[in-house]
């Protein structure tokens, strides 16, 4: 395969004052699914938009498909599918006429277009619903559907922005397994932002994106070894007492969380007896995590990703934290 | 319903190789199949609307019934003779509902950008002049089905008897009503393309259209008006829209006959009751009186020549077509 299905160079987008997209850099490669994982704000759909050319940079570069995103618009917009965040139907028509629409506009050959249609449609269990106006449909069919119009062209490289945000979780694992079937069947490079943990797990690599800049990007394994060992969280009848002992006694370093004590350590399940065996403080509870990508988040930014997400109150939260940051 | 779908799913011709991807047909391609879904989509929306077929419907019955008749019988009284004037307002009702159908059939725009349809469209390869045009014909559509509904009316002994003549007239206003339904709809699109706003559009349209259609004469003749406003008339595209369409409907059509008359003869007219008669004291008339009719009345009821409306009309159709390019080439999704 020539070259590779996105190649982004130094890409800034500024709106006034605002950096929403700091100057990134990455590569993606065909049939790849990758993610683009980070708190809500942190740049994500600007990325996405200044990829599908919806949105002009502010400065850098991009390729997708191997055409510009700034020269080659018409050929990149040929080239890719997109699922929005967003909805993007048009309630009054039917999920058929909805994708005859796609279809005329994206050129897909007349008698190709009936068998296409009636493969994406039976991808997301629609087939039965296809002459039924959209505005009768529930949000997940709603979604199914738009996922199925971002196939019907049989795009090179999708981009899927948020695609399982608000679905109940039977509905965002039916999604994954599209998702999944996409690539084994169509070869398809599939790019896609998150900000569910289990979803970013799914990708063959991920970017890591905060205020604008990559921090990280790689295999989810890699990411995790990043952050070391197991993670424990414990909870005694005497934190204080319990935080000292640990770096005194384990040699163990605290992270940063709000309501217990949390560590990492290369054998959890292997220390967690030592722990019963030798911590003076009573213990109440003790968890054993295996690194999520939560973790790699929290160790780079010591914040937390579902916190962000939460409310505004987020940021004041952190402000009043009174551990001292994650230290090395 | 099933027929719809059988157009919008069969008509659209392919390149032969089908093994060519989706994206290589060539660029002239892509621009007419947007063109033509998008209209398709637009004329779907009306068609489906009933409550947007019928109201279209109503408005312009009430205009004539409530308006024409009461101003009719207005004129009886400050001594305008027989004139009738239900007969003179039916061309210009015509042209308000072009006018407000097409300009109003903008609105779509800001729709799809509320609920997200535009992006769809955006993201696609298809440019966004055809986009436009797509837009602006499928209003065009819109205003003109609307019209020739509207136009059942001229077949009632009221307006032109049911007749081959009035079939014969009201095919040959409907080039001249594509026309004007096309410049409206362009204006319609220039200013919905920039706006975000629903409650927006009606109030900044309203107040651009009720000058439109106030000095267009499609409810009183513009002579003797005073400069400014003879002036405001002369560069209002509804004014010719109207003029063309009174003309072949009360004279018939007549490209470069008789043209307006100077303004000289304004006055001698004036003073003429029997041009203002139409000879409608003989009571409803049949076809042979219409045309008797239609002729002594020649001076009065078209004010240009209808070569030079028409020529006015496409010019002003271009300028604001080439506007609605513009300003749709700037807009947000």
């Amino acid at each position: 395969m020539d070259g590779h299905a996105v190649e982004v160079e130094g890409l800034v987008r500024r709106f006034g004052d605002l950096v929403a997209v700091d100057g990134v850099s990455f590569t993606v490669a065909r049939g790849e699914v990758f993610g683009f994982l980070g708190p809500n704000g942190a740049g994500k759909t600007t990325t996405i938009n200044m990829l599908c050319t919806l949105l002009a940079p502010t400065a850098g570069s991009a390729r997708v498909n191997g055409y510009d995103i700034r020269e080659q618009r018409n050929e990149v917009r040929e080239s890719i599918g997109l699922v929005f965040q967003d909805p993007s139907l048009d309630d009054r028509l039917t999920a058929n006429e909805n994708l005859d629409f796609h279809a005329v506009i994206y050129a897909v050959p007349a008698r190709e277009r009936e068998e296409r249609k009636r493969r994406v449609l039976e991808m997301v269990e629609l087939m039965d619903r296809a002459d039924d106006m959209v505005i009768t449909y529930s949000g997940g069919m709603k979604r199914r559907l738009e996922i199925a119009r971002g196939l019907l062209h049989n795009p090179r490289v999708l981009f899927l922005d948020e695609p399982t945000i608000g679905l109940d979780p039977q509905t965002r694992k039916h999604i994954w397994e599209y998702i999944e079937e996409m690539k084994r069947r169509e070869d398809t490079t599939i790019f896609l932002t998150t900000h569910y943990m289990e979803e970013a797990e799914r990708c063959d690599r991920i970017a890591i994106i905060d205020h604008g800049r990559i921090i990280a990007l790689d295999t989810p394994d890699n990411l995790k070894d990043m952050v070391g060992g197991d993670v424990i969280r414990l909870r005694t009848g005497d934190d204080a007492r319990a935080e000292e002992e640990l770096k005194s006694r384990f040699g163990v370093s605290i992270l940063e969380e709000r309501d217990c004590l949390c560590f990492e350590v290369e054998r959890g399940e292997e220390f967690i007896p030592r722990l019963f065996r030798e911590l003076e403080v009573p213990i109440m509870a003790v968890n054993l995590q295996r690194p999520t990508l939560d973790d790699v988040f929290l160790k780079l930014t010591g914040r937390e990703i579902r916190e962000e997400e939460a409310d505004g109150l987020a940021d004041l939260r952190s402000l009043a934290r009174v551990r001292p940051p994650f230290a090395r | 319903m099933d027929e719809d779908r059988g157009a919008l799913s069969g008509d659209v011709r392919e390149g032969r190789e089908d093994e060519r991807p989706a994206g290589r047909s060539s660029r002239m391609d892509r621009a007419m199949r947007g063109v033509y879904i998008i209209w398709l989509r637009e004329f779907k929306r009306f068609w489906r609307d009933r409550a947007r077929r019928i109201g279209g419907f109503g408005q312009p019955i009430i205009y004539l019934a409530l308006l024409g008749v009461g101003m009719q019988n207005a004129f009886r009284v400050f001594g305008g003779g027989e004139f009738s004037y239900v007969k003179f307002m039916f061309p210009g009702i015509l042209g308000m509902t072009v006018l407000f159908t097409a300009v109003f059939s903008a609105i779509s725009i800001i729709w799809d950008r509320e609920f997200g349809f535009l992006k769809e469209v955006m993201v696609s390869p298809v440019p966004r002049s055809s986009v436009a045009l797509g837009k602006i014909l499928g209003g065009s559509t819109t205003a003109l089905l609307q019209a020739v509904i509207f136009l059942v009316l001229a077949f009632t002994p009221w307006f032109f008897g049911f007749s081959l003549s009035t079939l014969w007239k009201i095919l040959a206003v409907l080039p001249a009503l594509l026309l004007l339904a096309f410049s409206l709809t362009s204006l319609g699109v220039a200013v919905a393309a920039r706006m975000t706003s629903f409650e927006g559009f009606p109030i900044v349209m309203n107040f651009l259209l009720m000058p439109l259609f106030f000095l267009s004469g499609a409810f009183f003749p513009l002579q003797g008006l005073p400069g400014w406003m003879d002036f405001l008339t002369k560069i209002n595209p509804l004014t010719y829209g109207v003029d063309a369409l009174r003309g072949v409907m009360l004279r018939g059509v007549e490209l470069s006959g008789a043209a307006g008359p100077s303004l000289a003869q304004y006055a001698v007219w004036f003073k003429d009751k029997d041009i203002f008669s139409l000879g409608m004291s003989r009571g409803y008339p049949d076809p042979s009186a219409i045309s008797s009719m239609t002729q002594r009345a020649s001076l009065p009821v078209q004010v240009h020549p209808l070569w030079l409306d028409l020529l006015v009309m496409a010019g002003f159709g271009a300028l604001l077509f080439a506007l609605a390019l513009w300003q749709f080439n700037r807009t947000q999704s």
